[in-house]
């Protein structure tokens, strides 16, 4: 499913997790209806781009479930979010339709244009289409039309033109109160009747199925199937002319026979009719269990439910479900989120806003995420490190320890190591750059070796190492001194691995010849290598001749030189 | 000004201004954007400014719009342009890649690959960085190996094998013959390569912790003077004449900088990206010495700004 609105919609959900509690409701109202316009905004930008590509099959599937998804989310936002009071309800509901039935203008437009208007064989469909909307004015200026080129009927036509003009529309921002609205409505559709009754658009069909249709004859309306086409706009055509100041709490019995009376006996209503249902019934909680199921999208339901639940219209449904739901929803998107190869790092935040199981499910999921490049490895143990996530941040480290040094990559194993405090693998660097050592008869990566600076400390082995080859250098140097008593704190220190005595004894004997190495230190080094039992009995016996022999000359030198 | 933000079906690693003859005295209208952690990778090629009309203080209204794009084999790790024509892609398949764009920008097509540039013996290895000064490339990878190249040559000119026991992760031409590195143990790396020995000339590091470095850029007129970033978010800028100190230390981001750039023809201004989501413009206050730098915040709100880090 497309990308742009993947990233889109995770931008706006996380800005809504950051509204503020103690925001007055008021203002987080018009703040939730502002979100659930950009929701809508992402689905339509998606739904362009798809058509854009239209003539796939599979496309126009996709397509017609987008439009489902924008349609009752917009009710919901009617309904629940803006949460209409009567009067503006209808308006609303009409805002509703009028958006999701845009092949009036298309229609309109074509007929305008036309040489003759008044001759277009849709002319009379265009006027009906108007009035079924609520578009008085339009359908005034479309009839305008035909009143200008027959004069002798132009009173009839005139007539019609004064009832629609009058039709009273409330008006929630100015001064009349519902029930002046409601006096005045009463009035206008007895005027309505009247002409009726008086049989005035006698003369013409068309003006008389319209003249029943502003009266609320439901009979009529309801032969306007085709141009209404499903059984929303009938019920919402029904309400504006027979009860525009309908209350929320009456709306589903409307609701419900309408329903019934467009779809008549032998059709069933579809899973997306039972869903607006639903929703004209006020029953949120059916409306997201019937989309889960039939719609088969999770980022519909997450965000939608998510949304709800910030409305605070989640927990007067079901108390102890409530919240639970939302989270339930959003880590299955997540989850969803989280085995595409580059949305992963989208789910994260979500995992973040699930307070009982998101941390739980993140450290389970971001294990699993291919660490191809080290970049990738960094992005993700970053994220690791920003939650505490020490256990995850060590796995993956040593993930990638391990794979250098497969791979001979000593320096970027120890790394890994640092980063993740590893002393353990720190260690097996160490015993195996001392293994190469030992192998090759040269240090290897000795630019690392070299440069260890403060990372020695991690770990014993690797201190060792350090110090080791630090004595090497300083051998190759001539500085026998220093190297003797480095290699005797070496000894001291009892960091020296078992297996290296041996080596370290190798290296040791050359250095007992040397002059300038004190008799403190030759004592000193003697008396570790004599106690040890492992040694090799022939290397033993030269060092105790070579102890022998520097012992003696030490002896002389001290008697004759003052030291 | 504020920026814009375009939503794209795929996650961008770098991005990258055509460069455009001096002589003109315009600014630039044309990038390129190199993707990553997409099934299908590619290189695009964008244009702001075209089709929109930019208004007196020469700002663009109009989104991005995509002229042209490429299929990209891995993840783009960088993206450098050689020249007007050509853009040189370094992939995580270890893969040097060489563009050609047309000249009227309605076609991208790839001109040449030196296919496993970077490896281990059994598998292949991401090149991590390329650089260029025409006509010659120098990329790095995990792999540690440093390699030159001609743009019009099959045969690779150099290769410094093992010159680095941790991850290269950036390069910089410092002279016509010389290179600079950053590691992932923290060290800068000089090569030169009129030598003949596969070691570095110089080595510098920070004394103290060995935090990995992601980012290298030299400043324009001056040689020796070099910024670098790394895992830690710390801007420093060395003077590599004068060894193993920086003279400027800078706690710029709280996570990984993932690139540092000095403006090309006003130096005294810096740009450092991270993944702690922010773009960051810096400025020098005394003069030449660069020993001062103030941050400039960015005007953008702090929940546009998305996850991945974007580079100046």
């Amino acid at each position: 499913r497309s990308f742009p609105e993947r990233s889109e919609s995770h931008l706006i959900f996380v800005g809504l997790q950051k509204i503020k509690e103690d925001v007055p409701s008021k203002n987080k109202k018009s703040q939730f209806v502002s979100i659930s316009k950009n929701y809508r905004s992402v689905i339509r930008a998606c739904m362009e781009e798809l058509q854009q590509n239209a003539g796939k099959r599979h496309m126009t599937h996709i397509v017609s479930i987008l439009l489902a998804i924008e349609l009752i989310w917009n009710l919901c936002e009617v309904l629940f979010i803006d949460a209409a009071p009567a009067g503006s309800l209808l308006l609303h509901l009409l805002d509703w339709v009028r958006l999701h039935k845009s092949d009036v203008d298309a229609r309109a437009r074509e007929v305008l244009q036309s040489d003759s208007p008044a001759h277009h064989q849709s002319y009379w469909d265009v006027v009906i289409s108007l009035v079924l909307q609520g578009r008085v004015d339009e359908a005034r200026q479309v009839l305008s039309k035909q009143a200008s080129l027959r004069a002798e009927s132009s009173s009839v036509f005139k007539r019609m033109d004064v009832l629609l003009h009058t039709m009273p529309i409330f008006n929630p921002t100015g001064t009349q109160t519902l029930t002046e609205f409601d006096v005045k409505w009463r009035h206008w559709h007895e005027e309505c009747d009247r002409c009726l009754q008086d049989n005035t658009f006698a003369s013409n069909r068309h003006l008389e199925t319209i003249c029943k249709i502003l009266v609320g004859d439901e009979d009529t309306i309801l032969e306007q199937k085709e141009l209404l086409s499903t059984w929303y706009h009938f019920l919402v055509t029904r309400l504006l002319f027979t009860h525009p100041t309908i209350k929320p709490p009456d709306l589903h019995y409307y609701a419900q026979s309408s329903m019934s009376m467009f779809l008549g006996l032998r059709a069933s209503p579809e899973p997306l009719d039972i869903i607006l249902l639903s929703a004209f019934e006020f029953d949120l909680h059916q409306v997201i269990k019937d989309c889960s199921i039939a719609l088969n999208n999770w980022w519909f339901v997450a965000h939608l439910t998510d949304l709800l639940d910030h409305c605070k219209l989640l927990q007067s449904h079901n108390l102890h479900f409530g919240s639970n739901l939302r989270e339930f929803l959003v880590l299955e998107y997540a989850s969803g989120l989280f085995t595409h190869h580059s949305l992963w790092q989208l789910a994260v935040d979500y995992f973040d806003h699930c307070p009982e199981f998101g941390r739980v499910y993140l450290e389970l999921q971001i294990e699993r995420v291919p660490l191809d490049t080290e970049r990738k490895a960094i992005k993700v143990l970053r994220i690791c490190e920003d939650r505490q996530m020490s256990e995850q941040v060590r796995s993956i480290c040593k993930i990638m320890a391990k794979r250098a040094l497969r791979n001979n990559r000593l320096g970027s194993a120890l790394s890994w190591s640092i980063r993740a405090k590893d002393a353990a693998f720190a260690t097996l660097i160490s015993e195996r750059f001392l293994q190469d050592y030992c192998n090759k008869g040269s240090f290897t990566d000795l630019d690392l070796l070299d440069n260890l600076g403060p990372a020695m400390l991690l770990s014993d082995r690797l201190t060792f190492l350090g110090k080791y080859r630090e004595f090497h250098r300083l051998y190759g140097e001539n500085r026998f001194s220093e190297a003797a008593k480095l290699l005797l704190s070496l000894m001291t220190a009892k960091i020296a691995p078992r297996s290296l005595w041996m080596t370290l004894l190798t290296d040791a004997l050359p250095l007992l010849e040397q002059k300038e190495v004190k008799t403190q230190t030759t004592h000193a080094l003697q008396s570790h290598f004599t106690l040890d039992e492992d040694i090799e009995s022939t290397k033993t016996e030269l060092l105790r001749l070579a102890l022998a022999r520097n012992l003696a000359m030490a002896i002389v030198k001290e008697g004759t030189i003052e030291t | 000004m504020d920026p814009i933000a375009k939503y794209i079906s795929q996650k961008i690693s770098k991005t990258r201004w055509r460069p455009i003859s001096p002589a003109l005295l315009q600014q630039p209208e044309v990038f390129a954007t190199g993707s990553w952690d997409n099934e299908n990778n590619s290189v695009s090629i964008w244009s702001v400014g075209e089709h929109g009309v930019s208004n007196t203080d020469g700002e663009f209204d109009e989104e991005p719009q995509l002229l042209c794009a490429s299929q990209h084999d891995g993840d783009v790790m960088d993206l450098q342009f050689l020249d007007q024509d050509r853009l040189v892609s370094a992939s995580s398949s270890g893969a040097v890649m060489i563009f050609k764009l047309q000249p009227d920008c309605q076609a991208l097509s790839l001109a040449h690959v030196w296919e496993r540039a970077h490896r281990y013996s059994c598998d292949n290895t991401p090149c991590t960085a390329v650089v260029c000064r025409s006509p010659e490339l120098v990329s790095v990878g995990e792999d540690g190996r440093v390699t030159l190249y001609k743009a019009d040559q099959t045969e690779v000119v150099r290769v410094i094998e093992n010159a680095d026991s941790s991850t290269i992760h950036a390069v910089t031409f410092l002279r016509t013959t010389e290179v600079l590195t950053v590691n992932s143990i923290g060290q800068l790396k000089m090569w030169d390569f009129r030598q003949q020995s596969d070691s570095p000339a110089q080595i510098l590091s920070l004394t103290g912790d060995r935090v990995p470095l992601h980012c290298v850029d030299k400043h324009p007129n001056q040689q020796h003077i070099v910024a670098t970033g790394g895992q830690d978010g710390m801007l420093c800028i060395w003077d590599v004449r004068q060894g193993n100190t920086p003279f400027s230390l800078i706690e710029a981001h709280s996570a990984e900088m993932w690139e540092v750039h000095f403006h090309p023809s006003n130096p005294s201004h810096l740009f450092t990206c991270s993944e702690d989501g922010s773009l960051l413009h810096w400025e020098t206050t005394s003069g030449s010495d660069m020993s001062t730098l103030l941050q400039i915040p960015v005007a953008a709100q702090p929940d546009t700004v998305c996850q991945q880090p974007r580079c100046a």
